[in-house]
Parts: C-alpha cells; sequence; structure tokens
C-alpha cells in the first residue's frame, strides 16, 4: 500500500512541478491519473474529504474513485474484500487508503490484514521526518521503518490447544525475508540513504 | 558456646498480599561462653543483628566492659523498634568478637554475569562492606559465552537458591547464533525457579533531567511463556514456525500479581498492553484474563491500550500510565522503551518474583560487553536494585542508607559516568557513594 503511495508521491511531484514552470499542462481527463480512494473508519472520512479538496484546490490531474474495503463473506466461506475495490484497484495499481479499524473481537479478521494478503503488500514503508515549527522533545528526526508487512506474528495463525491455552504461530520464511531486504536495500540506495538497521530479536527467537 | 541466629528469612509466599515481605524465624538467640543469654523476640530480630555491630565499635574501646543497658544508650534508637524491650530483658554482659562475623547474616545468592556484571557486583560488594550491610554473598559464575554454563552449574545456583531464597543477578549474555539449544541459559533459570513476573520501576532521578521528568511508571511483565516459549521449528525449506503460547493459568496468575502489586503500593490505574486485534485468541485470552483479575479489584482502575499505541504514547506523553502489564515480548520492548525514557539502562532498578523466590537485577538486562573492563559502566541500576533487595530483607535502615547516598551523588552532579553525560568512572562513582553514606549518629 505504502509502495504504491511512494510511487504515487512521486507522481504527483512530477505533476505539480510541471505545473509550476508554466508550461501549459493540458489537464484534459485522458491525462489524469484515477486512483482508489478508501477512506476507511473513525476520521478516515473526513481526512480523505479534506485531501480531495485540497487536491481539487491545487488542480491536481487526479481521479478519485472511492470504494468501500468492509470485509464480505464470499460464498466459499472465506472473507474477502468486495470485488469492486479488488476490480478498482487491479486497474489503477495506486491507492490511497485511511485508517481502518480492527475491531477487537469481531467475527471477521483484521481488514489491514486482508488488503495486505490481497494485494500483497509486503513492504510497509514510513518515513519519520521531523516537521518544522511543530516542537517535539525530539529534534531533526530523519529515519523511514520498512515493516515486512504480510507475516510474522501477523500471519493470523491461531489456535485453542486445550481449554485455556493458545497458540498463535509466528512465521517467517527465506522468501518474503528476503524480498523485503531487497526492498529496503534498494530504497535506500535510491533515497541516498547511507545506513540500513534491521531490528530483530534472533537471541530469543 | 556461639549464637544460633535462625534468621531465615522466606520471601512472601504470595506477593502482594502480605503487607510485610520477608517473614523472620522467631528467635534470635545470642549467648556467649558461660553467661546468660538474651533471647530478642522476632519483631526485634532484624535490630538485634544491627545492635551487634554497633556494640562492637563500643566494646573495642579501651576501660571496663560496658553492660549490655549502657551499650542500649549508647546506641542510636533509631536501629532498634522499642528500647524499652532489649533494656528491660537483661543486665548482662555482651562480647561478640569483631572480627567473627555473627551468623545474623543474610545469605544472598550472586550471580556476577557477563560484560560489565562482575564490575557491577564488585560495586555492590564494597559499597555493602562501607554501610556495613549484613548480608553475605553466595556468588556462581555462571557464563554462557565462556563456556561456564552448563545443568551442573544451574543445578549448583539452584541449589544455592533454595537455601537462600534471594539473589542478585547480573544479564547471563546470550548468544546469537543456534548452537542446539532453543532456550538461553537465562530462560532455563527462569523457567526452573518459574520468575513468572519482573517488575521495573521507572523512576526519574531528581538532579538528572532527561526529555520526560518527574516519571513514575511500574513495568509489570509476565516472564514464562508468550513467545519466549522456545519452541520452533522448520515446517518447510525455508518456512520457520514459532510458538507464542499464551495460557488462562499464567495470565491470570501475573493479572493478580499485576492487581496486587498496585493496591500494595497505592497506585491507581493498571493498564493492560496487548495486541488483541491481530493475536484475537492469543493475546485475547490474556486481555480477557486481565479483566476478570480487575473485577476483582474495584479500587483500581483498569484500562487496556494495544501496543503500538502505547509505544507511541510512552515517548510523546508517558505521565498517562501508572502500572503496565503486559505479556512477555511487549514487556521486554516496553522495559527498555522506559529506561531510555529516564536516562538508559545504567538508572532503571529491576526485580524478578516467583511464589518462593527473588532476584534482583537491572531493568533493562544488558550485559554492556563493550564496556567491559574499561571501568565506564553506571553502577546506579545495579545499586538502587540492591538496595531494593535489602528492603525486601527487611533491613530497611541499610536499604534507604544506600539509596539516598546513590541519590544524594547523582542530585549533586558532580559526578557521572558516560552514560549521563559525565567523564566520572565507576570507581569514582563508587568512591562517591561510600562518602555519602553517612551513618549519622552511629560511631
Amino acid at each position: 500500500m505504502a509502495a504504491a503511495l511512494t510511487v504515487w508521491r512521486s507522481a504527483v511531484q512530477r505533476l505539480l512541478g510541471a505545473g509550476r514552470s508554466w508550461s501549459p499542462v493540458s489537464r484534459s481527463l485522458s491525462e489524469a491519473r484515477t486512483v482508489t480512494l478508501i477512506p476507511g473508519d473513525g476520521i478516515g472520512p473526513e481526512i480523505s474529504e479534506a485531501v480531495v479538496k485540497i487536491f481539487d484546490a491545487a488542480e491536481v490531474p487526479i481521479r478519485w474513485e472511492e470504494r468501500t474495503v468492509t470485509a464480505i463473506q464470499a460464498s466459499s466461506g472465506q472473507w474477502i474484500i468486495p470485488p469492486e475495490a479488488t476490480e478498482s484497484m487491479n486497474a489503477n495499481k495506486i491507492g490511497l487508503k485511511g485508517p481502518l479499524k480492527t475491531p477487537v473481537a469481531a467475527g471477521h479478521p483484521s481488514m489491514n490484514l486482508l488488503l495486505r494478503k490481497t494485494f500483497d503488500l509486503y513492504a510497509n514503508v514510513r518515513p519519520c521526518v521531523s516537521i518544522e515549527g511543530y516542537k517535539t522533545p525530539y529534534s531533526g528526526v530523519d529515519l523511514v521503518t520498512i515493516r515486512e508487512n504480510t507475516e510474522g506474528e501477523y500471519s493470523g495463525i491461531e489456535h485453542v490447544i486445550v481449554d485455556g491455552v493458545v497458540q498463535s504461530i509466528k512465521l517467517i520464511t527465506e522468501d518474503a525475508s528476503r524480498r523485503i531486504a531487497e526492498f529496503a536495500f534498494e530504497y535506500a540506495r535510491n533515497n541516498q540513504r547511507s545506513t540500513v538497521t534491521a531490528v530483530h530479536k534472533a537471541n530469543i527467537m | 558456646m556461639r549464637g544460633e541466629a535462625n534468621a531465615g528469612i522466606v520471601p512472601p509466599t504470595q506477593p502482594g498480599t502480605d503487607h510485610s515481605p520477608g517473614r523472620i524465624h522467631p528467635t534470635l538467640v545470642i549467648s556467649q561462653s558461660g553467661n546468660r543469654s538474651v533471647l530478642i523476640d522476632r519483631a526485634y530480630s532484624q535490630s538485634a543483628i544491627t545492635l551487634t555491630r554497633r556494640l562492637d565499635i563500643v566494646q573495642s574501646e579501651p576501660g571496663p566492659p560496658r553492660n549490655f543497658s549502657f551499650a542500649l544508650n549508647v546506641v542510636c534508637s533509631r536501629t532498634l523498634a522499642t528500647s524499652s524491650l532489649l533494656s528491660s530483658s537483661s543486665q548482662t554482659q555482651f562480647y561478640s568478637p569483631a572480627a567473627e562475623r555473627p551468623d545474623g547474616d543474610f545469605k544472598v545468592t550472586m550471580i556476577p554475569g557477563d560484560g560489565v556484571g562482575p564490575e557491577l557486583m564488585h560495586v555492590v560488594k564494597e559499597v555493602f562492606k562501607a554501610a556495613d550491610v549484613p548480608v553475605q554473598f553466595d556468588e556462581h559464575h555462571v557464563s554462557e559465552v565462556q563456556n561456564m554454563a552448563s545443568e551442573e552449574k544451574l543445578d549448583e545456583v539452584l541449589n544455592s537458591m533454595k537455601s537462600n531464597r534471594v539473589a542478585i543477578k547480573g544479564k547471563i549474555y546470550t548468544p546469537m547464533e543456534y548452537k542446539g539449544e532453543l532456550s538461553s541459559y537465562e530462560m532455563k533459570l527462569r523457567k526452573k525457579l518459574d520468575l513468572f513476573a519482573n517488575v521495573v520501576h521507572v523512576n526519574s532521578l531528581p538532579g538528572y533531567s532527561t526529555r520526560h521528568n518527574n516519571l513514575d511508571l511500574v513495568i509489570i511483565r509476565e516472564q514464562t511463556e508468550g513467545e519466549y516459549s522456545s519452541l520452533e521449528y522448520e515446517s518447510a525449506q525455508g518456512v520457520i514456525e514459532c510458538l507464542k503460547i499464551i495460557t488462562r493459568e499464567k495470565s491470570r496468575r501475573i493479572a493478580k500479581f499485576a492487581f496486587d502489586y498496585a493496591t500494595k503500593k497505592g497506585r491507581s490505574k493498571v493498564t493492560a498492553v496487548h495486541k488483541a486485534n491481530i493475536m484475537k485468541l492469543g493475546d485475547g485470552l490474556f486481555l480477557q484474563c486481565c479483566k476478570e483479575m480487575a473485577e476483582l479489584y474495584p479500587k483500581i482502575k483498569y484500562e487496556s491500550v494495544i501496543i503500538d499505541n502505547c509505544c507511541m504514547q510512552l515517548v510523546s506523553n508517558p505521565y498517562q500510565y501508572d502500572v503496565l502489564v503486559m505479556p512477555n515480548l511487549y514487556g521486554n520492548i516496553i522495559d527498555n522503551l522506559a529506561a531510555g525514557l529516564v536516562g538508559g539502562a545504567g538508572v532503571v532498578p529491576g526485580e524478578s518474583f516467583s511464589a518462593e523466590y527473588a532476584v534482583f537485577e537491572t531493568g533493562a538486562r544488558h550485559p554492556f560487553s563493550q564496556a567491559m573492563g574499561r571501568n565506564i559502566a553506571n553502577p546506579t541500576a545495579m545499586l538502587l536494585s540492591s538496595a531494593n533487595m535489602l528492603r525486601h530483607l527487611n533491613l530497611e535502615f541499610h536499604s534507604n542508607l544506600i539509596s539516598e547516598a546513590v541519590r544524594k551523588v547523582i542530585k549533586l552532579g558532580k559526578v557521572r559516568t558516560q552514560d549521563m553525560g559525565g567523564y566520572s568512572t565507576t570507581s569514582d562513582f563508587l568512591k562517591s557513594v561510600i562518602n555519602n553514606l553517612h551513618p549519622s549518629r552511629l560511631c
């Protein structure tokens, strides 16, 4: 999801840059890019609306396709996201998503997890940069966290062995680990970063 | 005919329910050759041990041997709960050879561990010597990296613990390479002793300001199950499964411990930290147990928070939390996070409890091997932890003596080790603490 976001961000920057140089930029519908918008829960709809309004005001050539991803049960009994949302994402390849609430004891699995599994969103990139003008205890922070998003503790495999004993399986595979490590180093290279730190608990696990 | 002091200290069987930790064996009999003996009631046996030492000092002066009641007047009444009982019970001549330690010493197992552990233990021993603390250490050198870890050594440590019940411990480093054993030495120790609760006190030290001041948190972590179950296997080529086990019994036990601890220390809120939205069954069970326990303690507020939000809140606004209780891995992460909030691994003490044993150590457990032999480690955490140990052994006076001295040194700010921004060495800090011990009214 966020890998899509970085691509989107650089695309928007290119477009905006073109606008600023005042060369005639055709804003026909054919050139506008379609992006799937998933407002989400809680404050999601409000902040998504704000983004849409700001983009309108900045005349960004982006067309929004709003979809919801509330999990529904397919005929096979498995929980899936609605087919409209899947089609839209597969066509657009880029999406902007608000926060999705995962209720603690609902019948369906986490929707974030479902999204990640459906679209194999294996890398979660979060750039953490101190914002100028907003003072926090730490100043001058500029780091990027890259997180493997499909496995590990979030594999969703749990069993009740006997009453009162629960086992959760944390899955680590060589393929996924290699993939995310490659992504991390590629990202570092593309963004002129000098260090990659791997965080683990290998002395225990 | 040496005196027999049966001062066996038993840590509380049910942590938190007994409001005076450490029951003392009924009678401490001090007798000496040929003369009448002084029978001291159990409640004052602690004071009597301290009294013995002070009398050494009194008797060493030249002149006619003074009698017992005179010694009482000389000695500060602070060490005696009431002086009336003792003065009425005897007019005996009392003599105790100064060089010989009376059997009233407490025996404590000491496991120095790896890295800077031995240096920190040395500091503790020196401070105890200077403060005249009636504790004798029973040292066991165990180390996984130096190949001093084996089944026999583990058994030795366990036997020592069975008789002493209290230990002070450094970190036993766990090597990262897989040598055929999934479970590290420390984990084995915890499982065998059943040290299910790890309590870390995160208190801001006055005089040392960090980004968050006046912090006062307690972090309680379940230490025997969860992600540290050492159950891993390769199910297919390139696919590893690691089992995280959560049981109702252990979750209930740690929740009860947390609420009991909060009640005993007068805390107002207990927050359970979990990730039950993802691990619905596992952490869901933990959460449910915490909720059930919360109902038995109506005076204590209970709330729950998801681990990611908790970490974020801890670094932006840690004052909203009071007591935190959580399963194993989250506890490990939050212990270290909270230690970082108040000054790092060098300043936070911690302890581990089981139904029968108590182990005192630092809060954030790191061997700090790069500082080994360089005399730069910060002994504050270990000294504060040893002060906690003395309080657990009911040696309130000595406990306060040591912790006050350490706090004074930090407040004065002249002697600070490298992690606190200063240039002093461990030995400088040690000297400074000893100078600040001030056994004021005594000798």
